[in-house]
């Protein structure tokens, strides 16, 4: 899509805007609607965008498939490392509070902690699906 | 209607954009039931990525549903239409919809309503319900999703992409 100079150039200003909004869902979760699952789809969207105008390879410099599956499984060990953790300061599995001195504090960050690895998870798995199926060529 | 245009129609390009508006439908009638978190999700999921993994998928087929004719099974159908009239006759049993004293209504959800800003003190009641009070069932969620990759990456390969990076060659795109 190379000869599309309104659709490159489009393209490059909803990018940032796309990925900035990915990241205010992701983290103004707890205040307005929103979370890990929204967020990480919409993370990935914008890159999806950007390898249908630019190609394939250049969306593959920014984030190598590679990455994209590292990145997936940390996202859910995040998740239940924060569990674990939990569990070890004395809580049950996931039982936040014990996470911070204060209460609200622990379970505010709790959250925000298991929300950022769903939407580590959701963005890298969504690429990577991209990426498998994109990648192919027609048998 | 949407749905039963997707259900008739044999072009399988078509289809995939019809799904594209029913989800947008869907997501807007979230947003008239006041549920914007779900909409959002649909709005993304639905409308956006799954559209995109559709045209991929047909990219790499082909977008002509293949029409055969199967054998009438009276049996099949006898036992689909007794199976459906059991479930229709179940839902007799669940409480009308937006009844007060049904049992969800009376039991948890004033507790979460009234007390999870409290409790957790974020307030954004469905964040809390679904990363506290429901943080395993959300764990799971995590690992279905990663599970998908892992399943997608399976049966599909990673070695396609990787190959296609070293050959760098012909041909240019090959997304749709």
């Amino acid at each position: 899509m190379n000869q599309y100079v309104v659709l490159r150039v489009v393209t490059k200003l909803m990018i940032p805007v796309i990925l900035l909004y990915g990241l205010y869902i992701q983290f103004h979760g707890e205040y307005s609607p929103g979370g890990g699952f929204q967020a990480g789809i919409i993370f990935a969207a914008g890159f999806v965008i950007y390898s249908l105008i630019y190609g394939l390879d250049k969306a593959q410099d920014a984030i190598s498939p590679e990455v994209a599956h590292v990145f997936a499984a940390l996202g859910v060990l995040l998740y239940i490392v924060i569990g674990i953790a939990s569990f070890f300061l004395g809580g049950n599995f996931l039982e936040y509070k014990v996470l911070l001195p204060d209460d609200h504090a622990g379970e505010t960050f709790g959250i925000i902690g298991i929300e950022l690895g769903v939407g580590i998870t959701v963005a890298t798995v969504a690429l990577t699906l991209f990426y498998s199926f994109a990648g192919r060529e027609r048998d | 209607m949407v749905a039963i245009a997707i259900v008739k129609i044999r072009d399988l390009f078509a289809v995939t954009m019809l799904t594209g508006i029913y989800s947008l439908l869907a997501a807007s009638l979230f947003v008239v039931l006041d549920a914007v978190d779900v909409a959002l999700t649909e709005a993304a999921v639905g409308a956006g990525i799954m559209i995109i993994l559709m045209l991929g998928t047909l990219a790499l087929t082909t977008s002509k549903e293949k029409v055969h004719r199967k054998p009438q099974n009276a049996l099949a159908l006898v036992v689909v239409f007794i199976t459906g009239a059991a479930l229709i006759y179940g839902t007799l049993d669940m409480p009308h919809f937006g009844d007060p004293e049904a049992p969800a209504h009376t039991h948890l959800s004033p507790h979460f309503t009234q007390e999870s800003v409290d409790e957790i003190g974020i307030p954004n009641m469905v964040t809390s319900v679904l990363a506290s009070y429901r943080g395993i069932d959300t764990l799971g969620e995590a690992v279905v999703i990663y599970a998908a990759a892992v399943g997608v990456l399976l049966v599909l390969g990673s070695g396609a992409v990787r190959r296609r990076r070293k050959e760098k060659t012909d041909s240019g795109e090959a997304q749709s």
